[in-house]
Formats: C-alpha cells, sequence, structure tokens
C-alpha cells in the first residue's frame, strides 16, 4: 500500500498544479482547483512558531495562499546561544533561512516588520508600505522586552548591561564582556519573575558561563539575583552546579532578598527590594516581558500584555479570525518554549484549515521536551503532554516531568547528547536546516 | 490510504495489540538494548534530508476523527525525530521502522520497562495505548525516504 501512496504522489506529479482540483490534503479536506487559493493566511514572524506553521500550512493544504512576514534575513535562535555564550558553540551555527519555506513550500516569505492592523478591513501593514489582505492571520511575535518596568533598565542600559534575550548583537556583546571580564570578576544575572520566555534558560545560562569560567577564569564568582522563589528543574540545576562547579554559583531567590528593583548599567550595579546593592563585573538583566508589540497593534493582548487564546485552536478571545501561537500567548501550563511554539503552530495550523473549510479539527494534543544543559556532557530535561480538559489547557494526568536526580552520569551524557540532536531535528522540521552527523 | 493500512481500526486493533504486548519483554531486551532508544540490530540507512511537501498520502479520504487525531499528533514528534521522522542522530529515525518494534517500544517507555530510557516514558504517559500503537503503526507505513520528486 506504500505503493498505492508513491503511485497516488507520482501521479499527483504528472498531473501538474492543475490536477491538484481532484486531490484531496492529508486532512482529507479537499484542495482547491489549480489556480484558486484555499484562502489566504498571512503569519507574523518567521520563529519557532510563525515558520512552523508556514510549512505545515502548505503540507496539510498546499493551495493556501501563505505569507510569512519576517524582518530578518535569517533567523537566530534563542536554544543554544547560551552554548555560544558559555564558548562551546560558534554563533553561526544558530542561524537559519528561509530558502526552504519559500522554495520548497511555495510560501511567500516577505522580509518586512509588520507594523499595523486594520482589524476591520483584514490587512497587515507592512514598514514597506505594502497592505496585505488575508483570511486569517497568525501571530507569532514572540516576546518585546518592557523597557522601565525595572528602573534604569531601557534600550540604552542594554548596551552596557546585555539582557541577550533576544539573539542578535546582544548575544555577542554579552560573549565580548564574559572575555573581557578578568578573572575573580562576578557575573551578575537578574532573574524575572513568572511568565517570561524559557523558564530554565536564565539558569542553563548562568551554567554556560559556569562552564566557561572554569576552563578559563576558575576564580570568578556567579550570583543570580531572582524575582522569584523557585525556578524550573530547579533541583537538578542546583544538584548539578554542585557537581561541576563547587560553590562558583550562588542563587538567592525574593525571599532572601533576590528582587532586583533598580539597575545602574553604568555603574553595573543593581539595587534589591531591601535596600542592598551588588556590583558586577559583567551585568546580564533578564527583564520583565510581554507579546511582540504587533499583538497589541492587532488588539489581542489583555491588561497581562499577552495574548488569552481559545485552547482548542489559539484564535484569539479578543479578535475573531486572528490566531496567536507562540510566546506571545496565555497558554499555561505550557511554557514559553521553541518546542511549545513550534507544536502549537501544527495544532493551530490543523484548526485553520479546518476552519477555513468549515469541519471540525481533531482532538488537540500538544507535546514539550526542554533540554538544558548544566555542563557539555551533563543534560537534563522537562517534558510535558497537553490537553484541553473542560475548555482548559493541562498537562495529561501522570505525563511529563523532569529527570530524576542522582542519575548517574551516563545518563546526564545521554540527554546531553539528545539536547544536541533535538537542536539538530527541531531547526531541519522548521527551517529545513541540514547539520551533518 | 496510508492509515488504513496502518490496521483496520477496530476488532483488528484489539487483537494486534494483544499481539504486541505479550512480547513486549522479550522484545525490549532482545532488540532495544543498545543507546537506550535505538533499535539495535537494524542497519540504519544515511541520514535522510529529502522530505514530502504534503503530508497527502497519510490520510485517507475521510479518515475518522481518531486518524486525524494520530496524523496530528505525529507532526509533533518532528521537534525530535526530523520531519515525519526521519532523521537519524543520537534520537532514533522513525520512518519505515518496523511497525512490532515501535509499537512495543512505545508501550514499554509507558509502562517504564524500557531500559536506559529517558525523556520518552515521561511522553508515552501522555497519550493512550492505542494512540501509541497507530502512532507506531503510522511512522513505520512511511516511506525511509521521502519521494524526491514530491509535487512542492
Ligand atoms: C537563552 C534562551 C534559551 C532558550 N532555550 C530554549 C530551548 O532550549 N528550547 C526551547 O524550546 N526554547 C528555548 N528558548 C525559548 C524560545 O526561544 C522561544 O520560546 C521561542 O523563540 C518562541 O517562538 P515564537 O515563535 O513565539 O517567537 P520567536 O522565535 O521569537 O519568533 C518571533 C519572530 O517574529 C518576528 N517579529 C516580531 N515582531 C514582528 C513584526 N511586527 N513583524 C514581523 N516580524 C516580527 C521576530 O523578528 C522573530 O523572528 C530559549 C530562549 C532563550 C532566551
Amino acid at each position: 500500500m506504500i505503493k498505492d501512496a508513491m503511485n497516488r504522489r507520482q501521479s499527483l506529479k504528472l498531473m501538474g498544479a492543475a490536477g491538484l482540483g481532484t486531490m484531496l490534503s492529508a486532512s482529507g479536506l479537499p484542495v482547491f482547483a489549480g489556480g484558486a487559493s484555499a484562502g489566504r493566511v498571512v503569519i507574523v514572524g518567521g520563529g519557532f512558531g510563525g515558520a512552523t506553521a508556514a510549512k505545515y500550512l502548505k503540507r496539510l493544504s498546499p493551495s493556501l495562499d501563505v505569507t510569512l512576514v519576517e524582518p530578518q534575513p535569517r533567523y537566530i535562535t534563542c536554544p543554544f546561544t547560551n552554548l555560544y555564550l558559555g564558548g562551546i558553540r560558534t554563533f553561526e551555527t544558530l542561524w537559519h533561512d528561509f530558502t526552504e519555506l519559500r522554495e520548497k513550500y511555495g510560501v511567500r516569505v516577505v522580509h518586512e516588520l509588520a507594523e499595523d492592523v486594520d482589524v476591520d478591513r483584514r490587512r497587515l501593514k507592512l514598514a514597506g508600505g505594502e497592505d496585505v489582505s488575508w483570511d486569517r492571520l497568525l501571530l507569532s511575535p514572540g516576546i518585546d522586552l518592557r523597557w522601565g518596568a525595572l528602573e534604569g533598565y531601557d534600550e540604552a542600559a542594554a548596551e552596557k548591561a546585555p539582557h541577550a534575550w533576544k539573539p542578535g548583537e546582544q548575544s555577542r556583546l554579552l560573549r565580548r564582556q564574559l572575555e573581557a571580564m578578568e578573572d575573580g570578576g562576578t557575573f551578575i544575572l537578574v532573574a524575572p519573575d513568572n511568565p517570561f520566555r524559557c523558564p530554565p534558560g536564565p539558569y542553563e545560562r548562568v551554567s554556560m558561563v559556569a562552564n566557561y569560567f572554569k576552563n578559563h577564569k576558575p576564580h570568578s564568582k556567579i550570583l543570580i539575583l531572582d524575582a522569584k522563589d523557585g525556578f524550573s528543574k530547579q533541583g537538578l540545576f542546583m544538584e548539578g552546579w554542585r557537581e561541576h562547579y563547587g560553590d562558583m554559583i550562588e542563587w538567592v531567590g525574593r525571599s532572601n532578598d533576590g528582587g532586583v528593583m533598580r539597575v545602574d548599567a553604568d555603574t553595573l550595579e543593581v539595587e534589591t527590594e531591601f535596600g542592598t546593592v551588588h556590583k558586577a563585573a559583567v551585568l546580564n538583566v533578564v527583564p520583565p516581558q510581554k507579546a511582540g508589540f504587533i499583538a497589541d497593534r492587532a488588539g489581542v493582548i489583555d491588561a497581562s500584555g499577552w495574548a488569552p487564546i481559545h485552547a482548542r485552536s489559539f484564535e484569539s478571545q479578543l479578535v475573531e479570525g486572528i490566531y496567536v501561537i507562540g510566546d506571545a500567548t496565555q497558554a499555561a501550563p505550557m511554557p514559553k518554549s521553541g518546542f511549545v511554539a513550534s507544536t502549537q503552530a501544527k495544532v493551530t495550523a490543523r484548526a485553520i484549515i479546518a476552519d477555513l473549510g468549515g469541519d471540525t479539527p481533531p482532538e488537540p494534543s500538544w507535546v514539550n521536551t526542554c533540554y538544558s544543559l548544566i555542563a557539555p556532557e551533563w543534560g537534563i530535561s522537562i517534558a510535558g503532554v497537553y490537553e484541553v480538559h473542560d475548555g482548559l489547557i493541562r498537562e495529561v494526568p501522570g505525563s511529563g516531568g523532569v529527570s530524576p536526580m542522582e542519575a548517574d552520569r551516563s545518563f546526564r551524557r545521554k540527554e546531553a547528547e539528545y539536547a544536541r540532536a533535538w537542536y539538530a531535528a527541531i531547526t531541519q522540521d522548521v527551517w529545513g536546516t541540514r547539520f551533518a552527523f | 490510504m496510508r492509515l488504513a493500512q496502518m490496521i483496520k481500526w477496530g476488532a483488528s486493533m484489539q487483537q494486534s495489540r494483544k499481539r504486541y504486548i505479550i512480547p513486549v519483554g522479550l522484545l525490549v531486551a532482545g532488540l532495544c538494548l543498545s543507546a537506550g532508544v535505538m533499535i539495535a540490530g537494524m542497519t540504519l540507512a544515511e541520514p535522510e534530508n529529502e522530505y514530502e511537501a504534503v503530508i497527502g498520502e497519510a490520510a485517507p479520504e475521510g479518515a475518522t476523527p481518531f486518524e486525524q487525531r494520530i496524523q496530528m499528533i505525529a507532526m509533533s514528534c518532528a521537534a525530535c525525530h526530523g520531519t515525519d521522522g526521519r532523521l537519524q542522530t543520537a534520537i532514533p529515525l522513525l520512518a519505515a521502522q518496523p511497525a512490532a518494534v515501535m509499537r512495543a517500544q512505545l508501550l514499554a517507555f509507558k509502562q517504564d520497562q524500557m531500559p536506559d530510557a529517558t525523556v520518552m516514558p515521561r511522553l508515552a504517559k501522555g497519550y493512550t495505548d492505542e494512540e501509541l500503537e497507530a502512532l507506531a503503526d503510522y511512522f513505520s507505513a512511511l516511506s525511509r525516504k521521502a519521494n524526491p520528486g514530491s509535487a512542492l
């Protein structure tokens, strides 16, 4: 029967595009006759959410007219920027482009910033002046930083005390600062309260910085000042830190005066809730966040700064016909991860196709696995499978969880290896990047 | 008619499940030891870099809601296993692997009977046995390599 499928595909090819009219798409939905579009879907953001959605919309329904709007000619992943900061991965391996989406899947990729959304006329306004019309709009704009939410931390301050939470020049700046730092200095990371992009991210970051210090600047210290009293995979991180870095890393939670209230980027000093002043040699501030600004322009965010969505489809609760996925959404208990943005994109691609075709999408199911490296050969993970229950997203009871404590070295080594394999797989799946093995 | 080939959903599913549950221990011990989740004893082809633009062949006309759900779940496996489960890294490929082995492995993951497992037991517990078996069949039925002449 594999043969049948092959024959069908071959005949599909022979018939050419016009022959598509008689075909059925993946979902069993009719694919409209050659030339005619099954609908216009416009996507904002070519990151984990948006690029995945573009690909899977076209795979599921090739005659859809899909436009992807993304200002950057190549996308740099946040995942593995921590490895770059720790000096165990080059920056170039974090770059991915849109060739496959454009050439293989026939997605129209427009490298511009989307500036505004005209909800009534269903038009997206691009910075270059073009208007793009949609039947359905999908937003996956990621995060914006809340400048000024932390006193003294604005865009100018980030030039001295980088966040490196949106990758690019900020990551390079932080890396340069770490390289220039003298042995014996203190690296301070200011960690935000929930919700924020990549819950284990700050802790993986200090791990990778510690690994760099251990090999190059062994007298240095790391201080995490945290706006909360606990964090993702905490027990596993602390176990790994002790194992690999002794007492190099100190974590101070909110109740122990970890809450930073004020940043002075010129002196690299931070002041906590109870008035303690800490001085850093390198200061990394991960500030509070919100959905990317285009979500605000579209009217899909609420007072929280994030977009409330209908659990089954990720259609906005506030504006009909606009879908939001990824970091920009309120999708707890799913974390704001690239893996999650991608799985949401797939489920929502299916929901959009059902919506356009007037049928019912399958019962949703999402999955997440977030690896963190504590040392190059010491990986840990958190995983979850999610479903809709009584209209709300929840973790499937009994599923998910974190790696076991006190696992042996080979277990940790294996998860480190899987972390690298995961990166290769997801970037292949989303952007078509090919790493050699 | 890809899913149809997976198995006849229904009575025969019951049967096939029985067939594969029994040898779990055996298969796990005998076939699945190396590298945690690698399918030992199999020669794995060169890493596959071509893949199909269209999932089209995977879902038959009038796919049931269950079949559609399996297809949707399978899409998310790609985040670690590559598009259509065709990427071979430290994480094993899924496309065109023996259904019986994959069924047994997935159920063994779920029941914490898989030696050297890491994340899969936590994930497998998020699905019903029927879903795991159907996923195994789904990936098994995919060709190892994508059709190089696919439409897009
Ligand atoms: C240090 C760090 C480590 C991380 N590690 C991991 C990890 O190991 N695993 C994991 O799963 N996740 C990880 N993450 C999280 C992951 O990066 C995010 O969750 C993911 O990027 C979210 O995807 P998204 O599509 O919502 O947003 P993004 O990936 O940020 O994509 C948004 C895109 O939209 C574009 N855009 C924004 N506004 C507009 C506009 N108006 N017009 C046009 N385009 C626009 C942007 O240029 C951007 O390319 C990490 C994050 C950080 C910071």
